[in-house]
Formats: C-alpha cells, structure tokens, sequence
C-alpha cells in the first residue's frame, strides 16, 4: 500500500492519500479502507518511521544549513515547520532563562530592601547632627536610636574627602594601591568593622542595641572626627588638636557611650561595652590626625636633601669642627637653628 | 510515480492537510515578531560607519551643549547615553596622570583613580537618589552626572595650560578661580537635572551627594602639580 505512493504525508492521516489514490480518483472517501489505516496501528506508525527516515535523508543532503534540527524533524517530520520549530524552542528557552534572571535578581539586588532606611529629611538629618555631640542625661530608660542610614552614609563619604585631602597635603606616597582606595578603605572599614565588633559584643553581654542602631550611632559619630580633622588639616597646631579631640572627640564619644549604658544592665558589661567604643573610637581619630601629620614633620625636616643628614651628626659630634663646616655649608647652619 | 502524484493533484487541496514536499511554507505565524522593527535594524545596519560614528558623535555634541547651557530640557534625560561621559572621564583621567612627587611610581593608579571615582562616585549617588524616592532611572542618572563633568575637565585643561606659564600664588588663584568656578557650575547644571526628579522637601538630601562628588574631583584637578 505504501510502497506504491511516494507522497511524503508522514502524519496520521496519510493513510488518507493512500486511500484516495487507490481509489484513483474517486472523491468518495472508504470508512472501512479508513479505519484500517487509520495511523494508530503498529504497522502504520512503523510505515511512518520509515518514511520520516527516508524524507529526513533527502532533506539533509539537500540543505546543509538546517542539519541542527534533524532531531526537530524526527520528532514531527515537517520540513517547513522544522525550522520554525526550532526558532520558537530558541525562543522559549531565552525567555524562560529572562524570567529566571530577573527573578533572581529581583531577589538579590533589590534596593526596595534599603528604602526605609533612606526616609529621613533634611531637618531630621540636621537635628541628628547636632544631637550627636549632645551626651543624654538619662541612662536608666533605654534611648531612642534613630535606624537610617543615609546621615551615617554621607558622613563616611565626607570622612573619605577630608582625609583626601589631609593625606594630598602631607604628600603621602602609597607605594601599593590608591590614594582613593586606601581612605575609602579605612573609613569603611572603620565604619562597617568597629559597628560589627561592639555589636557582636553587645550580643555577648545582651545589650540591647540592633545592627543597624549601631551602624548609625557609630555613624554619626564621625560627625565630631570630621569636624576636627577639618580644622586641624590645615591648621598645624598640636595643642589645638589635642584641644579638640577631648572636647570635641569627647563629647560625641561620651554620647554614644550613653546611649549604650542606657541600654545594657551589669557594672561588668556596661564597662566592656563603653570601654572598647571609647579607646576605639578616640584612637581612631588621633590615628588619621597623626599618620598624616607625621609624614608632613618628617618631609619638612628631611627636605634640605638626604645629602646633608649625615653631615648634621658629623656636626652634633665634633662640635670644634663646627665653624669650619657651618662656613662651606651655611644651609646646615640654618636647619641647625 | 509521477502518475499517482498526478492523480493526487485534483485533491490537493482536499486531502493534504500537510505540507508538500516541493513548496516549503515558512512564516511567522504564531511568534509576535513586528516585521518593521526588523527593516529598521535592516537600514542601520546597511548605512557606512562613518554615518554611524557622526550620529551619534552629534548626540553626543548637542548634550554637550544643553550642559554649557542647563536649562531644564529633558534632551539628556530621554536619549541617555555613557559615550559622553566615557570621553570626558577619560580625557580627565588622562589629563590627570602623572601628577605626583615620584610620578615614577605613581603613574599608573592616578588613572584608574580618577576613573573608580568617577564612576563608584556616580553609580553611589544614583542609588543614593532612586533610594530617595527620585523618578530617574539607574542610566539616565549616570548620563547627567558624567555629562556634567565636562566644565570640570575643561578647567582641567586651562589649569594645565597655567602650570605651563606662570606659577606661584599668581597661577594658584587663578587654578582656584577656574576650579570653584566650573565645580560650581558643574553642580548647578547636575541638580537641575536630578533634583526636579525628586519629592520637592528632598532635594538638599540628594543635592550634598552631587555637591561632595564633584568638589572632590575639583580637589583633584586643584592639587595636582606635574
């Protein structure tokens, strides 16, 4: 029956074709030659096979471009939708795997996560700062910490600029790595690590404070670094310095320690607590004044040339010889005075 | 063979509900493919290069433009594009490089300093903006802040030009003039455009940002010695 036809209706129903060109030409269509044929037989699925297999080695000879989706034309065995079925599975797998990244990253990177952090004014923000360097009274009543991070943000960036520009004017040199790098570097990581420490301490001792309180306290805690590193930078005064980290460095300290005493119970804890953010937190600033400001002393003294160091002890030991060497080298005279 | 395909013919159209062999149908029928968008695809992809380069050379140069002069247009805001503030950040960059005391070990950093600012600067107060509830997108923030660098590096250039000539206190008030002068423009341009996206009692929370952003930048440009 289906070696005589060589149409290539691979489908079900080509066992219709065959019917009608048997009945050659009769428009009326047998039910009972039908039913045999019907496609849903084992001998009919097996002529199908092997139709598809003999269209399938034709097409392939004749378009080499398509030989991808052979398997495409196995399964269904038309060669017009071949292609087009392969364009619409192409189709289907890039937006499936879409849906999948924007899902995910709908997930991970969504800033909607950060948003209530970032609902303050700008007179709540004005009203912090200040508030910052005022210490509480009251430590019996736990107090109020405000959870927002965008003073705290902007404050850690005002840092980086400051000690930018105090580590340009004392000409710092940093063999490995940016200038840039290394104040965002320290300044977050002051900000992010010391935050993490007293919180992971106040866990220990059951203080009551979250991470995110700490990240602001501390935050706006630098208020008072900014403003003295500000004036000192370029004011070179020692005495003025060390003025303004007690007073200044003092008073934003002594805030935050009261909000933590106000917040942890025990003589033992309250003094681990406070201790640390106290010695961190003053260190802190006298570490960026001094590690700038040092090299500036040290580059002022040395600036007369590496030359002339050897010849300023040669001076110091043999004080006779004194007059005679001031005389050819009247610039050790001067760094002398 | 030929015969019986002849015989089929007359029911062609009544019994073949598949395809033939010798006519293959293709076509779209079920993906939702506008053909029109394929032709203009089509024709820019037929045009030479050099009418490409120019087009967008000119996009670039008509945002320039609405920079010297800030109006409140949206022209940078609705066709956003980063080759503008590629050019500028890298002709900073360059115009920046080898500014220290030992330029010799310094040459490198100064560059990939500048660009990690420029660009960690702007994508931080984008968020920092559309974390405040701003109405610009991601892109089109970053387009404003890189096209509003352009008076910043243009004052790079003339302080170049001063170091050249004259020095001393003389040439650092003028660098000190030019400097304040286009940092201050730069930010005056920058938040006509960021700061209309906002709620109208925000606007100074995302102003400092922009404002800390480019007078770091202005510090740069002010400290740097050849």
């Amino acid at each position: 029956m289906s070696s005589g036809s060589r149409t290539t209706n691979t489908d079900a129903w080509g066992g219709f074709d065959d019917n009608l060109i048997q009945g050659s030409g009769s428009a009326v269509i047998d039910m009972e030659n039908m039913d045999d044929t019907s496609g849903s037989s084992f001998e009919d699925v097996g002529e199908m096979h092997q139709r598809m297999k003999e269209e399938e080695e034709v097409t392939a000879e004749a378009a080499a471009a398509e030989d991808e989706s052979t398997e495409d034309g196995e399964f269904l065995g038309m060669k017009g939708i071949k292609g087009q079925l392969g364009r619409q599975v192409a189709d289907e797998v890039w937006q499936a795997g879409k849906r999948q990244a924007s899902k995910a990253f709908n997930l991970y990177a969504n800033i909607d996560i950060l948003r209530p952090y970032f609902d303050v004014e700008p007179s709540q923000v004005r009203s912090r700062l200040i508030e910052s360097m005022i210490p509480v009274r009251m430590i019996t009543f736990p107090q109020k910490v405000a959870g927002e991070l965008y003073g705290p943000l902007m404050l850690v960036f005002t840092l980086v600029a400051i000690l930018l520009h105090g580590m340009k004017t004392s000409g710092t040199v940093i063999r490995e790595g940016t200038l840039m790098g290394t104040a965002i570097g320290t300044c977050f990581g002051y900000w992010l690590g010391v935050s993490s420490f007293i919180y992971f301490l106040a866990y220990l001792v059951n203080a009551q404070i979250t991470m995110l309180q700490m990240l602001s306290l501390l935050g706006y805690g630098l208020f008072g670094h900014c403003v003295v590193l500000m004036v000192t930078y370029n004011i070179h005064f020692h005495f003025l310095f060390y003025a303004m980290w007690l007073l200044i460095g003092g008073l934003s300290t002594l805030r935050m320690v009261a909000v933590l005493l106000s917040r942890t119970v025990g003589q033992t804890p309250r003094l681990l607590l406070c201790g640390t953010l106290v010695l961190l937190h003053m260190s802190f600033l006298l570490y960026l004044h001094f590690s700038y400001h040092q090299i500036l002393e040290g580059l002022l003294d040395s600036l007369e040339g590496p030359n002339l160091a050897p010849m300023q002890r040669v001076v110091r030991d043999v004080p006779g010889l004194t007059l005679n060497t001031t005389m050819r080298n009247p610039g050790v005279m001067q760094m002398t005075q | 063979m030929a015969s019986a395909e002849e015989a089929s013919r007359p029911f062609a159209g009544f019994s073949d509900v598949s395809i033939p062999e010798d006519i293959p149908v293709e076509g779209d029928i079920s993906v939702p493919v506008t053909p029109s968008s394929r032709d203009d695809e089509l024709s820019t992809l037929d045009e030479p290069v050099k009418e490409t380069v120019l087009r967008d050379l000119r996009a670039v140069g008509k945002k320039f433009v609405h920079v010297l002069y800030p109006k409140r247009s949206s022209v940078l805001l609705r066709d956003w594009d980063l080759w503008g503030p590629l050019l500028l950040c890298v002709t900073l960059a360059l115009l920046l490089q080898g500014g220290a005391a030992d330029s010799n070990e310094q040459g490198g950093p100064q560059f990939a300093e500048v660009f990690v600012v420029v660009w960690f600067g702007s994508i931080v107060i984008t968020l920092n903006s559309k974390l405040l509830g701003g109405t610009l997108s991601f892109f089109q923030s970053l387009c404003v802040l890189g096209y509003c660098i352009m008076p910043l590096t243009v004052a790079m250039a003339v302080c170049r030009v001063v170091l050249f000539t004259t020095s001393g206190t003389v040439g650092f008030a003028v660098r000190l003039l030019v400097v304040t002068a286009s940092f201050g423009w730069s930010t005056f341009a920058s938040t006509a455009f960021l700061a209309d996206s906002q709620p109208a009692n925000r606007k100074a929370l995302v102003v400092y940002p922009v404002f800390l952003f480019y007078f770091v930048i202005g510090w740069m440009i002010l400290t740097f010695s050849p």
